[in-house]
């Protein structure tokens, strides 16, 4: 059952790599790739298991962490890239 | 008491993997971005902890479970958060959800009512 969850990932992951090359806006590659940064956390603790990997645990967080960390890096230079004149900015600073 | 773990596993694999392609294909089909936020951003936040967990019941229990525990803590605190800042980046950058037009919206409550 383990070969088929780690299957199951694979396709999700190659779903999200079309969605990748595909998504109209970068939002949508964003999201297509915080979505494949997910599913390789799961793949990683998964197959490591599976194929009996030393601390592959540590590396499995340590992407959590990078993919995050990563995620919100991107969305946040996309959301205030060009915009010192926005409007909405100063009320969801107060 | 160890084979009624194991079915424990293997339905939590199964399910979690299930949910994981379930989440692929609305990312890859659905037709807004809202709506791609919604079918991923639902579908990680119960697939992951499903494969965490049945992860967790096929090994022995030592310091690596504490690591599965913390990489389970910390997927779900982290994913709700990734899918609202991305939401709310893409509401700011202009986007807006695909929604009913006006004159057709009484209908559909009308249809929807009874």
């Amino acid at each position: 059952m383990m070969t088929v969850a780690i299957v199951a990932i694979l396709v999700t992951m190659v779903l999200a790599l079309i969605r990748t090359f595909l998504g109209p806006t970068e939002y949508d590659r964003m999201l297509a790739a915080n979505s494949f940064g997910t599913k390789t956390v799961l793949l990683v603790a998964l197959g490591g298991h599976a194929l009996d990997w030393h601390s592959f645990l540590d590396v499995a967080l340590l992407y959590a962490m990078v993919n995050f960390v990563g995620t919100i890096a991107v969305m946040r230079f996309f959301e205030y890239r060009d915009a010192p004149d926005d409007s909405e900015k100063p009320e969801s600073a107060a | 008491m160890n084979v009624m773990l194991s079915w424990l596993s293997d339905a939590f694999l199964l399910v979690g993997g299930f949910l994981c392609i379930t989440g692929g294909v609305g990312l890859l089909r659905m037709p807004d971005f809202f709506s791609r936020v919604h079918a991923s951003g639902v579908t990680e936040s119960l697939a992951a902890p499903l494969l965490l967990f049945g992860l967790l019941l096929q090994m022995d229990w030592s310091l690596d479970s504490i690591k599965v525990l913390m990489i389970l803590a910390f997927v779900l605190a982290t994913n709700p958060t990734a899918t609202h800042a991305m939401a709310k980046a893409t509401l700011h950058g202009g986007q807006r959800p695909l929604v009913a037009d006006e004159h057709d919206e009484p209908a559909g409550e009308a249809s929807s009512k009874p």
